[in-house]
């Protein structure tokens, strides 16, 4: 379909040409004081070859980025319900907070007594954390989710190994997220998988068996990936206990639980929180995010640096092992971790306070259930609910149908709602998975089911080019993802040709 | 509670549609034991004028940058960040979208991404770059344990110049997986020789330009040195404005660059979140960490931009992926690309070009200083002085006066004794020449 | 034509003198839709049975191909790299991986005949 207008535009869909494909070479959109004269200190390092940025006046960027913007879809616009993904509202207030001078402004190395406020901020951010979890230590420096398995994991090995043992494996249930298996890996450990029972939760018979004394760990998410509380979650743990091994809890989900249940009794030893899902800090189209550690006891003297810690005067920093009177294993990133997400995080925990915390999970699976029951006659429901913050479907409702879940996604596009989390977990086939979040008005939910259904129907009635065309209404068509595999292009090039439009 | 949009009368439709008594029968399958019955003990929820004055009250308790003369710098810098690019980021189409998983509807922020790649891999002088890691430590420690896939070797010798913190993450990671981490004495003056320590089993050679001490030099000849061994050279820069006033890495050889991209677009936010940049050589691709934006064809020929090259990623490839990093640094990414589109060639090398002048400034300044000397031989915009007493004490009582003199080498080295006479400070666009004056005679006065 | 032979892995080999030429099977690249990358190992390795030696990517998954037996690589299709879509397309012909010299004939022993491999397919559902 090529476009029909001369500029390439549509209305308000805007066509947007590469940054580098506009400007001339010389201009700036940031006017700077001259820099004056005097001998340059750079020995021989002098740069001496120009980068090759284009030049560009201030509203030519502000209008290269709103173009851009206009092309993605958002939580703010509409429902955005990616299982495991956890997209709700991101409140307006925490932003503000983030920004000011004297939180944004602040250098990680000024000198401690110039930042009390800012260390009296991670200390109660961690003491809420810790509460919430019920959990007696946090390791408040994992920049993410997956950067938080790894810091669990590692000082779950760091803590065996001070005990002289060296066990290797680590059992990850098959329905996990890839993250759990690649941070064990990174931990040197080896992955072994425990499968799914017919009932989405972790084959407790098969994951007993395989306990011995060469198991470090056992990485389990609860709620799981399926959606599913693992219901034998304190029989799992005894188990691992028993056999001197550790749980590790995927906290992915915990938003399905918090104010309700302590993952502190049910016996998890280390878990980490995605400040980003349910503490409600924005994705930003794929981050930064924050993946605290909540720790036992047992686990607790481990924990990396740095850390936050009381004194007579104040607030402390425990910046280096050395310093330390534990034993922590290491470092995960520098400086002090995600602060400007930490901000945020107690914002939002202030606002909900213990109450709205515990109402969020309420109505986050309130909400999934409510899908579950409005959508099972039309889909197929993988396992018996109830669910918890997310339902589980697959595509055995399209079994008679050419349309593939893939197509179903893209359908939805054309609907105006971003799809569902397709083809995982994958322990079922052709993976629907819905999670809507405590956000969504019952308008919002009515709409979503009723539009799901209609797909459901016309896709059983054969109405299969309509899906296999989908999207036809978006900023672009289905990609052509092979071509850019096969010949990858990762970066514009002096003399790059627009495709031919 | 006002981010929830149900009220007790939905809540109670949507209990009937579902044929549930209660919410806590949706919640059966967790053991009775552990559902709690009471409230957490929390305070309650709160409107957004006790939250403001809560964290208001906070942030009064510190000195933030812009309110005193500031010269501390070690891997996080005070740059003016351009109006248009905080308004911009916060755009709810960036601000409040996830990974772009759909492409059709996520061309905003995946073209965004191709962009940050393109300016990453022109600023540095590489072949490619991926579209953003956590930080520069964590891309540091990435790099390392790249260098040893990609080689087959598993010996790093780490630069004494290398950031303490960017040394301890590596040897962090480093530390599970049996890779032999060859740490150097602190490269002070920047005089350190590395060559004749590679050898058939080293993997890669880790060295920081500006270093950690701010000096400055050409790598070339360490690059070749790597290379004759069948080692790379990986070149950590931790404040990626350098790059407007020095060689860039790939000029100078370099395979991998990890870098900290905080100081264009994204405040210091007390040390997270930044952004980590990654480029290689282009052969190195298929081992890289990280997603990566690639240019498409959708089905009617228009350009477009997808996720790629993702089967080297967790979700594929579970414990075989190249790393475990799913989340990056996606909108503190887009910060620095704003930023960096806004400067420009001319913008990026002249912005680059003030910081050093008000170095160079701030150097032959302090130089006059009894008591104090300057160590390097060469800097871009931070360097390190020796001082006539310990540095800790000098910048704690500068700090009482109102002037945050720079980082105490010692907070970094807290073992090493030798260091404590080293203080290192950094002059950005930020500081003025009062700042300097007052600085000067601070420091005259504590010494 | 010698005969082909298959493993549970869905490789398949055809032995001509001491050296076989080992590819995946119809079936495999059926698995992984679209091909976009081999990874192929150097001329010269040495595996032992069951060392990973190729990679196999598309779009959306990614496979591991094991050496059948124990043997040197002796030559590599370099086609794969310009052109990874000939797994698809010709898979048990011109999208060949590597030879390998066979280290020891009595492991060959172990390979399935077409007709064994065809049962055990159909056996996957």
């Amino acid at each position: 379909m090529a476009t029909e207008t001369f500029t390439g535009h549509r209305g308000l869909d805007m066509d947007e040409p590469l940054i580098f494909e506009q400007g001339a070479a010389g201009m700036s959109g940031v006017d700077l004081p001259g820099a004056g004269e005097f001998e340059d200190r750079l020995g021989d390092a002098g740069r001496e070859s120009e980068t090759g940025l284009p030049g560009l006046s201030e509203p030519q960027v502000v209008r290269h980025y709103l173009r851009l913007s206009r092309n993605n879809y958002a939580i703010d616009a509409g429902m955005y319900p990616l299982g495991s993904c956890t997209m709700k509202h991101n409140p307006r207030l925490n932003e503000k907070l983030a920004r000011l001078a004297g939180l944004a402004d602040l250098h990680p190395l000024q000198p401690l007594s110039t930042v009390q406020g800012a260390l009296a901020l991670i200390d109660q951010c961690a003491d809420w954390l810790k509460t919430l979890t019920g959990m007696d230590a946090i390791a408040m420096s994992p920049a993410a989710g997956a950067h938080g398995e790894l810091c669990g994991l590692m000082t779950i090995r760091a803590a065996l190994e001070a005990g002289g043992d060296g066990r290797a494996i680590v059992l990850v249930p098959e329905s996990a997220h890839g993250t759990n298996p690649a941070s064990a890996h990174m931990c040197g450990y080896k992955v072994e998988t425990i499968p799914t029972n017919g009932r989405g939760r972790v084959d407790f018979g098969a994951f007993n068996e395989r306990l011995g004394p060469d198991v470090a760990a056992i990485m389990i998410t609860n709620p799981n990936t399926c959606g599913l509380f693992e219901d034998e979650i304190i029989e799992i743990a005894d188990a691992a206990h028993a056999a001197g091994a550790y749980v590790y809890c995927d906290g992915a989900n915990f938003n399905a639980i918090v104010g309700r249940v302590r993952p502190g009794d049910l016996g998890i030893d280390a878990m980490h929180l995605n400040l980003h899902k349910t503490f409600s800090a924005p994705h930003g189209g794929g981050g930064p995010g924050s993946g605290p550690v909540v720790l036992s006891g047992a686990l607790a003297p481990f924990a990396p640096v740095p850390y936050v810690v009381s004194a007579d005067d104040g607030y402390a920093l425990v910046e280096s092992a050395e310093a330390s009177d534990a034993s922590p294993y290491g470092r995960m990133k520098g400086f002090h971790g995600q602060f400007g997400v930490f901000v945020r995080t107690l914002s939002y925990m202030m606002s909900m306070g213990a109450d709205g915390l515990a109402q969020a999970a309420s109505d986050a699976v309130l909400s999934a259930n409510y899908i579950l029951a409005g959508l099972s006659d039309d889909l197929t429901l993988s396992y018996e609910g109830p669910c918890m913050h997310e339902v589980l479907f697959d595509d055995r409702f399209l079994a008679e149908t050419e349309v593939t879940t893939l197509d179903f996604a893209k359908a939805m596009i054309d609907e105006g709602v971003h799809p569902m989390t397709m083809y995982f977990p994958l322990v079922v086939h052709g993976a629907l998975l819905m999670e809507p979040t405590e956000t969504e008005s019952l308008a919002s939910l009515d709409q979503y089911i009723g539009m799901v259904k209609s797909l459901a129907r016309r896709a059983k009635q054969g109405e299969v080019a309509a899906f296999k065309e989908a999207p036809r209404l978006a900023p672009r068509r289905r990609l052509d993802e092979t071509t850019a595999a096969r010949n990858p292009v990762l970066r514009w090039l002096p003399g790059d040709k627009a495709a031919a439009e | 509670m006002r981010y929830l949009p149900l009220s007790e009368d939905d809540r109670r439709h949507m209990l009937a549609a579902i044929g549930a008594d209660g919410i806590d029968a949706l919640f059966k399958d967790v053991p009775a034991s552990a559902l709690l019955e009471d409230q957490i003990d929390l305070p309650p929820h709160a409107g957004e004028m006790q939250v403001e004055a809560a964290i208001e009250a906070l942030a009064a308790k510190n000195t933030g940058a812009a309110s005193a003369p500031f010269f501390i710098g070690a891997g996080a810098y005070h740059h003016h960040i351009p109006a248009a690019v905080d308004h911009l980021v916060q755009r709810s189409e960036f601000l409040t979208s996830y990974t772009p998983y759909q492409p059709e509807v996520s061309q905003g922020t995946l073209q965004a991404l191709f962009e940050f790649q393109t300016q990453v891999a022109m600023i540095t002088a590489m072949d490619v770059a991926n579209a953003s890691l956590y930080d520069g430590a964590t891309a540091c420690a990435e790099a390392a344990m790249m260098a040893c896939r990609v080689t087959r070797r598993s010996k790093v010798i780490l630069s004494g110049g290398l950031h303490p913190h960017y040394r301890d993450v590596t040897l962090t990671n480093a530390r599970f997986l049996g890779l032999e981490m060859v740490t150097s004495e602190p490269d002070v003056d920047g005089t350190e020789e590395l060559a004749g320590r590679i050898d058939g089993g080293t993997a890669c050679v880790i060295v920081q330009n500006p270093n950690f001490f701010g000096n400055v030099k050409d790598l070339g000849a360490l690059a070749d040195a790597c290379h004759d061994a069948g080692a790379l050279l990986v070149v950590v820069v931790s404040e990626i404005l350098s790059l407007g006033a020095l060689r860039p890495p790939g000029e100078m050889g370099a395979d991998i660059v990890a870098a900290e991209g905080q100081s264009l677009g994204n405040a210091m936010n007390f040390g997270g979140p930044h952004v980590g940049l990654f480029a290689v050589n282009e052969r190195f691709i298929r081992q890289m960490p990280g997603r990566l934006a690639g240019q498409a064809e959708d089905v009617d020929g228009r350009r477009g931009w997808v996720l790629t090259l993702s089967t080297r990623e967790q979700h594929i490839r579970r414990e075989k992926a190249t790393s475990n990093i799913c989340t990056n640094s996606g909108l503190c990414a887009l910060a620095f690309s704003i930023h960096l589109s806004l400067l420009g060639n001319a913008g990026f090398r002249g912005l680059a070009r003030l910081n050093h002048g008000r170095a160079v400034t701030l150097a032959d300044t302090l130089a006059e200083v009894p008591g104090a000397e300057i160590v390097n031989q060469s800097f871009f915009n931070e360097f390190t002085l020796r001082l006539a007493k310990p540095a800790a004490g000098v910048v704690d009582a500068l700090g009482n006066d109102g002037i945050l003199a720079g980082v105490p080498v010692s907070r970094l080295y807290p073992r090493r004794d030798d260091l404590d006479d080293l203080l290192l400070v950094a002059a950005t666009e930020c500081v003025s020449d009062d700042d300097i004056g007052r600085l000067a005679k601070a420091l005259e006065g504590a010494l | 034509m010698a005969e082909i032979k298959y493993t549970e892995e869905h490789e398949w080999i055809i032995v001509e003198g001491d050296v076989a030429q080992i590819g995946i099977t119809v079936y495999a690249q059926e698995q992984l839709g679209d091909v976009v990358f081999v990874e192929l190992p150097a001329v010269g390795a040495e595996f032992t049975k069951d060392d990973q030696a190729s990679v196999v990517e598309s779009v959306k998954a990614a496979a591991e191909v094991y050496a059948p037996f124990d043997g040197e690589v002796v030559e590599v299709n370099d086609a794969l790299e310009g052109d990874p879509g000939l797994v698809n397309t010709e898979p048990e012909g011109d999208g060949w991986f590597f030879k390998l010299k066979v280290a020891d004939p009595s492991q060959l022993e172990d390979l399935l005949s077409a007709e064994a491999y065809k049962e055990f397919v159909a056996g996957l559902g």
